[in-house]
């Protein structure tokens, strides 16, 4: 569906800010074009944050001090306040960071004084006025699965295998978006490509990379990777695909890692959402950033 | 100061309740048995628990405790409804206080203090991002030193720079063993 029939829907465009990150924009700009081409095709359009950081990761920097880590993600969520839009992510670390933040200084107003006091120096001030959201939640809400569906021109026949990360649903407390232990709104945007969304082993499991465990210990953390890639090839399943950057990164270059510490090839294609939902909707491997890739695309996940 | 406040003090902006829950653990397991770490490590989530609940220091020292990703699996499991996860990132700033710091996740830190970014951007970024139609450089921290300025501003306020041990005259780490 083109723009002109979601306004004749009655749809009213939407803008966001698009908080970056480190690892998509500075690793797989793949991800940031092909989150921009996808909305685009809804009305929805992207704005820059200017002047946007590290969220800081909220498993690393928060292991390390927890205030450096609230100011730094406050300041980033104050950002977007100050200009009055609402945020989309495309890794869970920035969304674990900027709506736990959002959420602290929402609930404490203690935190939101502190807070106010630091970022004044630069003249800003936190208000509380937006939304941090999460790329999953934009399409899946302001765009919606039957839209997607009515979208595709160029359909995925293949076995995927989702993988959710952990700070998109957990904690589950903070986040608000229902039971982490059984989620579906990541198979019912893959399926909307008319792939299938295969079942497997420790389908919810860590990919490894968080908490500071990637830059500690790389061996340990590719053993979660390689136990979970090894899971989904005995499912029978063609390409993962995921909602976070930085389980990308950890899945994609990991398996070269795996290759030379481990001694094993397993060449699982890695798609983001918004990369899997682009080729369906006609957009070229190139386009998507998909030929930069560290596992190469197979057959059908080439336009 | 007895473990506990000191935990308390450094888990400030997450809340003393949420520190405080690891009190009514009853040490049934649940954590370690979903613990994704625990499968391919010797940390035990139930052990870093049940030191605390000791007021056993020891625990700081323990390498273990950076074996968690923070995936957050036991936190939602908990019976007792102990926020594990937030407990562990407080326990780590008191540990990282210390000194209990490795030199990889400082040298992780001052590329934030250097560019902004935990993961900053290189050359073939920089080319690929052109080819994709975006600015070559992302409109972050990496295009407005201004910004960048404003972190550094945080950085200092918060001692985060001394706690790294960033030297701001090299612009890198000093040297200090690893403990």
């Amino acid at each position: 569906m083109g723009y002109d029939e979601f306004r004749r829907e009655g749809g009213k465009m939407k803008e966001y800010a698009y908080f970056l990150g480190c690892i998509t924009p500075n690793r797989y700009p793949g991800i940031e074009a092909s989150t921009i081409k996808v909305l685009k095709r809804f009305g929805i359009e992207t704005r820059d944050l200017n002047g946007a950081s590290c969220c800081p990761a909220p498993g690393v920097f928060g292991s390390f001090d927890l205030n450096t880590w609230l100011l730094i993600a406050a300041r980033n969520v104050t950002l977007a306040d100050m200009i009055g839009l609402d945020i989309y992510v495309t890794c869970n670390g920035c969304y674990g960071s900027l709506q736990e933040a959002d959420h602290l200084l929402k609930e404490r107003p203690e935190l939101k004084e502190w807070v106010n006091e630091i970022l004044s120096d630069e003249g800003l001030e936190y208000k509380g006025r937006i939304k941090v959201k999460h790329i999953i939640e934009v399409l899946y809400e302001d765009i919606g699965v039957d839209k997607i569906k009515d979208a595709v021109v160029s359909p995925i026949n293949a076995k995927i295998g989702a993988h959710y990360g952990c700070h998109f649903l957990k904690p589950s407390l903070v986040r608000g978006h229902g039971s982490p232990e059984k989620p579906t709104i990541l198979d019912e945007l893959i399926e909307a490509t008319c792939a299938e969304s295969i079942d497997y082993k420790d389908k919810l499991m860590c990919c490894g990379a968080g908490g500071g465990l990637r830059s500690r210990d790389l061996n340990t953390s590719l053993e979660f990777t390689r136990q979970k890639i090894a899971n989904m090839k005995d499912a029978g399943i063609e390409a993962s695909v995921d909602t976070c950057a930085f389980c990308h990164l950890q899945m994609d270059r990991g398996q070269i890692e795996i290759k030379e510490k481990f001694g094993e090839e397993y060449n699982l294609p890695i798609l983001f959402i918004t990369q899997l939902i682009g080729l369906s909707f006609g957009f070229s491997t190139k386009e998507l950033g998909l030929d930069k890739h560290s596992i190469p695309m197979t057959e059908k996940f080439i336009r | 100061m007895s473990l506990l406040s000191e935990i308390e003090e450094c888990g400030e902006v997450i809340g003393k309740d949420t520190i405080d829950s690891f009190l009514a653990c009853m040490q049934c397991g649940k954590c370690t048995g979903s613990c994704p770490s625990g499968r391919v490590t010797s940390y035990r989530t139930r052990r870093v628990i049940n030191r605390l609940q000791a007021g056993d220091r020891s625990v700081l020292a323990d390498p273990n405790l950076w074996m968690c990703t923070t995936c957050y699996t036991c936190y939602e499991r908990c019976p007792r409804e102990v926020r594990i996860t937030d407990i562990i990132r407080a326990v780590r700033n008191l540990a990282a206080k210390e000194g209990y710091m490795s030199k990889s996740h400082r040298a992780t830190a001052s590329y934030v203090i250097k560019t902004g970014h935990a993961v900053p951007i290189n050359d073939e970024t920089k080319k690929l991002r052109k080819e994709l139609g975006l600015s070559e450089v992302p409109p972050t921290t990496h295009k407005f030193p201004k910004a960048l300025e404003s972190i550094r501003k945080i950085i200092k306020k918060t001692n985060f720079d001394k706690l790294v041990g960033f030297d701001w005259d090299t612009m890198s780490l000093e040297e200090r063993g690893e403990k």
